[in-house]
């Protein structure tokens, strides 16, 4: 199982909003497709899947306010 | 390496939106290094992804009326108008070459139009915690009471560390009158314009060129080393 964790984003950003997920729980995703965007309060950004496999578990609805280094979502790996 | 300069005129929204999505895939194909697109748009409201509807607040017949389109785009913020008075930078930048890091972006892309306010004259200030450029209206309005007023907007989107979308700056006056059609970046407050500040006309060929300088010469955009 990997982790999707929300990155360093840079000097004095705490968190970031989620906007919305491309996938839904199940699905099957592919290392570096767009797993979800997120929003600071300028900045849009786009969070990439670290591998493939299947999108096990999303941790943060659209809407919920995520720190850096939490887990937004576990990937079982394929392959 | 330097930002490539695409200079688009007098663009309109959806037209000059496409070219930065296919500048943005050049640079992220590393066909580009960078890019920095400069257009005008005809009258358009955006809304970003933090937008609420009620912050239009015109009814959309009144808005199809006046020609002016509306269109949910990707970057960052709250609702904007663009009009042909303004100057829409864009700048498609890969971060992996300068820094991985969104509040350095915002703060460079601030600085240079700081400095291109300079050169004009106008005091201006970025104000922590409210992305954008403001100055205050005592400048402009001897005897009221200070007051911050917006002078430039900024929103974002990241992709892959490639930077979209990007900044506006209101240079004429006339065309501040559409910013009462929308509460912009959803908060109370009052846009101004270059010529407002200085009282004069201001050319938006010569803040193109004071801002061309600014950024090959000055910006942190200029240095890649």
């Amino acid at each position: 199982m990997k982790q999707v964790t929300l990155p360093e984003l840079g000097e004095g950003i705490e968190s970031a909003n989620v906007t919305f997920w491309y996938f839904k729980e199940g699905d099957t995703v592919k290392e570096k497709d767009d797993l979800v965007e997120l929003a600071t309060d300028k900045a849009a950004f786009n969070l990439p899947s670290p591998c493939s496999g299947k999108l096990a578990k999303i941790l943060h609805q659209e809407g919920d306010t995520v720190k850096v280094g939490e887990v937004l979502a576990n990937i079982e790996e394929t392959g | 390496m330097a930002f490539k300069l695409f200079d688009l005129g007098l663009a309109d929204f959806q037209s000059a939106w496409d070219f930065q999505k296919k500048i943005f895939l050049q640079v992220k194909q590393k066909e580009l290094f960078s890019a920095l697109i400069l257009c005008q748009h005809k009258p358009v409201i955006t809304l970003g992804r933090k937008s609420k509807r009620e912050n239009i607040l015109t009814e959309e017949t009144e808005l199809e009326r006046s020609n002016i389109k509306t269109y949910q785009i990707e970057r960052g913020g709250d609702v904007t108008y663009h009009g042909p008075g303004q100057l829409c930078i864009y700048p498609i930048a890969n971060l992996a070459y300068f820094k991985r890091d969104i509040n350095w972006f915002l703060r460079s892309l601030e600085a240079t139009l700081l400095e291109v306010l300079f050169d004009f004259g106008i005091k201006a200030e970025a104000i922590p915690g409210l992305t954008g450029i403001w100055v205050n209206s005592t400048q402009t309005n001897v005897g009221v009471e200070s007051k911050q007023e917006k002078i430039a907007s900024i929103g974002i989107a990241i992709r892959n560390w490639i930077t979209f979308h990007g900044a506006s700056l209101n240079i004429k006056r006339d065309d501040l009158a559409n910013f009462s059609l929308i509460r912009p970046c959803g908060l109370d407050i009052i846009m101004t314009s270059m010529e407002d500040v200085l009282g004069k006309e201001v050319r938006i060929n010569r803040v193109k060129e004071t801002l061309k300088r600014r950024w090959y010469e000055t910006s942190n955009f200029a240095r890649t080393g």
